[in-house]
């Protein structure tokens, strides 16, 4: 029993503290001003070289799911629905939450061991003492590189899965591919598309403030870094899993108009 | 210009600093001395409110640094220039960029400028040409002097060393103490080195304050610390060991 109060009593100091850290985060993109160059460098180290695990992630995840979604519609001679079932899903919850997985294990782990590395070798007490608030330099650059480009590495995910789908579906399973995509385009929502935008969003925010919190907090040596750089992959891909079951029950609804 | 009040602070159950106190005049160049453990580096960052005590004050040109924000804080850190003991150069910056952050950091944004102070700072440092390495690139001794470069190049009114001279040859620390006592020299920079390193602590400082156990032992001229009669005193200069004493 004092062993789940205490593990509760860790998760709330936690979740208050990166809210904190979001608050500050906040308040520093309003009043201060941004380092273009730091910018760029990270929607580089960020977006661009998320790319190529995102793309790949998004077309083998794509074809598996269309084929799985066909053996089971050919049952009940559905087989040009298997695309759209594909298309809603990767719009509204593969598309984001693959990339945010993928992104939070490459980009999150990333963060967390180069501020944690600037913290044990005391790179961020300099920066300190050279008029620097670590907040500006270091993690309002990669909060807003991070939901830049979640949402585009989204689009690319779901794009690529749904692409990768349609192939399979006409030249592997021999499904007619006309029907097929004009069942996707009848069926695929605008407002699946934006829950996955905006999830993507919020994933992006999560993954870089989780990130951010834990290099800037970690314990001293190499272990302090190991360790806090493992709890940040982890806690952002459980942040992911459990805010995307929310998201999509509170998005739904608002989004079913469009 | 810096005066210190019952400072305390504990990591934990471990009393580091207890009712430490001292004052520093304009000017002056200050050797803080002390076996490892001491608290020392711990007494500098409170110096420059990298650390919040637990209790007493920290006064710089009679503003309270205890309770101040950090970004309070980052205002009055303008005053200072730091050498960590590890240089702590950003790995991701060369060394003509390490040194033009603080510049650019404080908004000075004329490239031409920056350069040339970077210049001047990294001739007075014996380093001219290595503006494009990385600090990877660089020895130890060098990335020391490329730290202190960084401290002075916006002209600090005070100037903080940890341990500048730990982990070097002893020709390096030479070098590295001719090159503290050519920028307190060349600009009238107030010191404050924290050291164990007593040749460095003889030629830099003016006082020293010996810290025992958390507590200003003795705060002294030089003359009187290293003529000094007190037992303590005389084997920690001497690097006298009592093994009763040590702890491994």
């Amino acid at each position: 029993m004092k062993a789940a109060q205490g593990v509760g009593m860790n998760f709330s100091i936690g979740v208050g503290r990166v809210a904190l850290l979001a608050c500050e985060v906040i308040r520093s993109i309003f009043s201060v001003r941004l380092d273009l160059s730091e910018l760029l460098k990270q929607v580089h180290f960020i977006g661009v070289r998320s790319v190529f695990v995102v793309l790949t992630t998004g077309a083998s995840t794509g074809m598996v799911f269309c084929a799985q979604t066909l053996y089971q519609l050919h049952k009940v001679k559905m087989d040009s629905a298997a695309l759209s079932v594909v298309g809603i899903a990767m719009t509204g919850d593969l598309g984001p939450v693959l990339a945010g997985l993928m992104v939070a294990g490459r980009v999150g782990a990333g963060i967390t061991a180069e501020l944690g590395t600037m913290r044990v070798t005391e790179q961020i007490d300099a920066m300190r003492t050279m008029s620097t608030h670590p907040i500006d330099y270091l993690v309002v650059p990669r909060f807003i590189a991070t939901v830049l480009a979640m949402p585009l590495l989204t689009v690319l995910a779901s794009v690529v899965g749904i692409f990768a789908a349609y192939i399979l579906l006409g030249s592997v399973l021999g499904v007619d591919q006309a029907s097929s995509l004009k069942h996707m385009y009848y069926y695929t929502d605008t407002g699946d598309v934006l829950m996955g935008l905006i999830k993507a969003f919020v994933f992006g925010a999560l993954i870089s403030l989780i990130s951010c919190y834990r290099g800037l907090n970690c314990d001293k040596g190499a272990e302090g870094v190991g360790k806090a750089t493992n709890e940040a992959v982890v806690q952002s891909c459980i942040s992911i899993l459990v805010s995307n079951f929310f998201l999509t029950l509170l998005l739904r609804p608002i989004l079913k108009s469009f | 210009m810096i005066e210190v009040k019952n400072l305390c602070k504990s990591f934990g159950s471990n009393l580091v600093l207890n009712q430490v106190g001292f004052e520093v005049d304009e000017g002056e160049s200050i050797a803080i001395i002390g076996r490892s453990g001491t608290g020392k580096s711990v007494l500098i960052k409170h110096l420059i409110g990298l650390i919040a005590p637990d209790s007493g004050q920290v006064k710089v040109d009679g503003q309270n640094l205890v309770g101040m924000s950090e970004r309070e804080l980052l205002l009055i850190r303008q005053k200072f220039g730091m050498l960590f003991q590890g240089a702590a150069l950003f790995d991701s910056l060369n060394v003509a960029e390490n040194i033009a952050f603080p510049l650019r950091r404080t908004g000075c944004s004329d490239e031409s400028d920056i350069e040339r102070r970077v210049d001047e700072v990294l001739n007075l440092v014996e380093l001219s040409g290595t503006n494009l390495k990385m600090p990877s690139e660089l020895s130890g001794g060098m990335q020391k002097r490329v730290g202190l470069a960084r401290a002075i190049v916006h002209r600090p009114q005070i100037i903080l060393y940890d341990e500048p001279t730990t982990g070097l040859d002893p020709i390096v620390s030479d070098s590295i103490d001719q090159l503290m006592m050519r920028v307190r020299d060349k600009y009238h920079i107030t010191s404050i080195v924290v050291t164990h390193d007593m040749r460095c602590a003889r030629r830099l400082g003016q006082r020293i304050i010996y810290l025992r156990e958390g507590q200003v032992y003795l705060d002294a001229s030089a003359e009187e610390v290293f003529n000094s009669e007190d037992e303590l005193v005389g084997k920690f200069i001497r690097g006298e060991a009592d093994l009763k004493e040590v702890e491994f």
